[in-house]
């Protein structure tokens, strides 16, 4: 099990809940025909707990991390953070694509101090951006604009940039999806220390199994067409995380041979047979 | 954006291989003002603009031996002082590297440029293949310039006054409108139509009812320049305003940002280069609307110089406005891309520009 009880660092106010949720969009070819891309979903995320949801394309992933963040409204249902219902975007529940999508016009440095001056708090907290700079290891850059970038090291300005406003829920899309192999790994460490020294309570969308076992306190396997929850898998092992114990290696067989027979059968095999 | 295998590079050396690569412009800035980091200039780089002179000159001093002297002295003094420059400019780019870059860059140019004359002057004066009084000779160009400067002055300076006023007016009417367009659906809905329609009217098919409605021949002017640059402006805002990536969006919702920062933070910059293209889009109409404004109404200006010398067929007279006015447009051109590349200093590297 996790050693420290989240619950226990964090406050219950940055808990999560997801209610019986259901979103529909109009079909890309004819708006009259709805897609049902989430059905009845429900899903509870302890304050400072670590989720990571998985499952083939097309399953809403994506589209849950936007009913959370607030960017889109769910069709039918409710999500709460601690008591409150989510009605909007808000500072509170900060979000990362895949593509960091970084500001190009704003340097380094005010890329990470974009939020501070949405929510007008740069007054008071202009000493945190050094912080931040620090914290993903950035002090030198300050000044650089966002092309001279490396990809993983404009994925972790986009980290501090969320982190900035000490967001309640951190939702990551993919963060390390377009990293290769190499960065990837550096960059689980990296998320998994931010993670640990702050307790934010984090929802991150992988594809990547190992990606999923290594991080999360616990893995939501959903299934496509329509989107919905399969399956939640608890994991009970020790930080760091070895990738070759053999406890890693079970649970990964089990949650692949899950994909296979619940999944899209297609994108099942193509991840089993690597 | 770095390719995948470069961005593994760059990520194994982590900070050092970075730094290098963003530091490296200013390094070699720094090199270049070593004399001995910047390769010698070629000598027929350093000689190109003497021999170009020298034989524009010979030229010159053959032909204007049968015309009288008052009208070819200055040209000859021009030819001299261009040739004493080069000399001078070839011994101090010795010590100077900046100067050295320059001519690297400009030598051929000038070159070309003083062969040009000189191949002019020899239709005109020298072979006579051209009818006289529209095609005077550089000499005579010359010479009408200085005879003529201080109204060719006053000219200009009237000029820039009313194309400044009217190029201001129209960015700012077209920003407001551009950005309410491009933002707002209901603005968008309702400005579109008209920006479609009356938008693509060349400003200066307005000029007959400008006449009539305005109280001043100027006044008239400057809004039909502000109206030439609220056209392309307004347009290519609008659609900055209205591509920028719904990601930046989101992501600044995330951030907090309200309506303010979502449009002068996010979306206005985003919309810079597309601004730009506008701004210099309306540039050009307006030099058009400027010129043609001053030559049917206002009585002053380089458009009106030029139609008033026709007038007194001092062809010499319409030549000089012409040079004047191509190194006053291209100077201002000029200006605009140096705000750009202050501004968009961001897209450095990012598109070639």
């Amino acid at each position: 099990m996790v050693e420290i009880p989240p619950s226990i660092v964090a406050s219950e106010a940055s808990s999560l809940r997801v209610c019986d949720v259901s979103k529909e969009f109009p079909a890309p070819d004819d708006p009259d025909v709805r897609v049902l891309a989430l059905e009845n979903v429900s899903l509870s995320v302890a304050a400072g707990e670590l989720i990571s949801l998985i499952g083939p394309s097309g399953c809403g992933k994506s589209t849950l991390l936007r009913l959370i963040a607030g960017l889109d409204v769910p069709t039918s249902g409710e999500l709460l953070i601690g008591n409150e219902a989510i009605t909007g975007p808000s500072a509170e529940r900060g979000l990362v694509f895949q593509d960091p999508n970084l500001f190009p016009w704003l340097t380094v440095r005010h890329n990470i101090q974009a939020g501070l001056i949405a929510c007008g708090m740069l007054q008071q907290k202009r000493h945190e951006v050094g912080e931040f700079m620090r914290l993903v290891g950035l002090e030198g850059f300050a000044k650089a604009y966002p092309h001279h970038l490396s990809g993983g090291m404009a994925q972790r300005v986009a980290l501090a940039r969320a982190l900035i406003n000490h967001p309640k829920v951190l939702l990551l899309d993919e963060p390390l999806g377009a990293l290769d192999a190499f960065t990837r790994m550096r960059m689980q460490d990296e998320v998994l220390r931010l993670w640990q020294a702050r307790r934010t309570t984090m929802l991150l969308v992988t594809h990547d199994i190992d990606e999923a076992i290594y991080m999360s306190d616990r893995i939501v396997i959903m299934t496509p067409r329509p989107g919905k929850i399969e399956r939640s898998i608890e994991v009970a092992l020790e930080r760091p995380r070895d990738r070759s114990n053999p406890e890693f290696l079970r649970l990964r067989s089990d949650i692949l041979e899950f994909l296979h027979f619940a999944g899209n059968a297609n994108t099942a095999i193509a991840s089993a047979s690597r | 954006m770095l390719r995948p295998e470069e961005k593994m590079n760059a990520q194994v050396n982590a900070p050092v291989e970075i730094i290098a690569a963003t530091e490296r412009p200013a390094v070699g800035e720094v090199a270049t003002s070593f004399r001995s980091n910047l390769p010698k200039l070629r000598l027929s780089t350093l000689l190109a603009v003497p021999t170009a002179v020298l034989i524009a000159m010979a030229v010159h001093l053959a032909i204007s031996r049968k015309e009288p002297a008052v009208e070819t002295h200055l040209y000859t003094m021009f030819l001299g002082s261009v040739l004493g420059a080069a000399i001078l400019a070839a011994v101090v780019q010795g010590f100077w590297s900046g100067l050295r870059r320059w001519m690297r860059q400009m030598c051929p140019i000038i070159a070309a440029a003083t062969a040009l004359l000189c191949i002019w002057e020899a239709i005109t004066t020298g072979l006579r293949l051209l009818p006289l009084p529209y095609f005077p000779s550089p000499a005579a160009v010359l010479q009408s310039m200085v005879n003529d400067r201080e109204v060719l002055f006053d000219s200009t300076w009237h000029s820039l006054v009313l194309l400044l006023g009217g190029y201001s007016i129209g960015v700012v009417l077209a920003l407001i409108t551009g950005i309410c367009i491009g933002w707002f659906a209901r603005a968008r809905y309702w400005g579109m139509p008209v920006l479609k329609v009356v938008g693509p009217i060349p400003a200066t098919a307005w000029i007959p009812l400008a006449m009539v409605v305005s109280p001043s021949a100027v006044l008239s002017a400057v809004g039909l320049i502000a109206l030439a640059v609220w056209f392309p402006v307004t347009m290519l805002t609008a659609s900055g305003i209205s591509n920028t990536r719904a990601s930046y969006l989101d992501v600044a919702r995330t951030l907090g940002a309200g309506r303010a920062y979502l449009i002068f933070r996010v979306a206005i910059p985003a919309a810079m280069p597309s601004i730009f293209i506008g701004l210099f889009m309306g540039l050009g109409t307006s030099f058009l609307t400027l010129i043609v404004a001053e030559t049917v109404g206002v009585k002053s200006g380089l458009g009106w110089y030029v139609s008033w010398a026709q007038g007194w067929a001092e062809y010499g007279k319409v030549f000089a406005a012409l040079v004047i006015m191509a190194a006053f447009f291209s100077t201002i051109m000029t200006a605009l891309f140096k705000v750009r590349d202050r501004v968009l200093v961001w897209q450095k590297g990012v598109i070639k520009w």
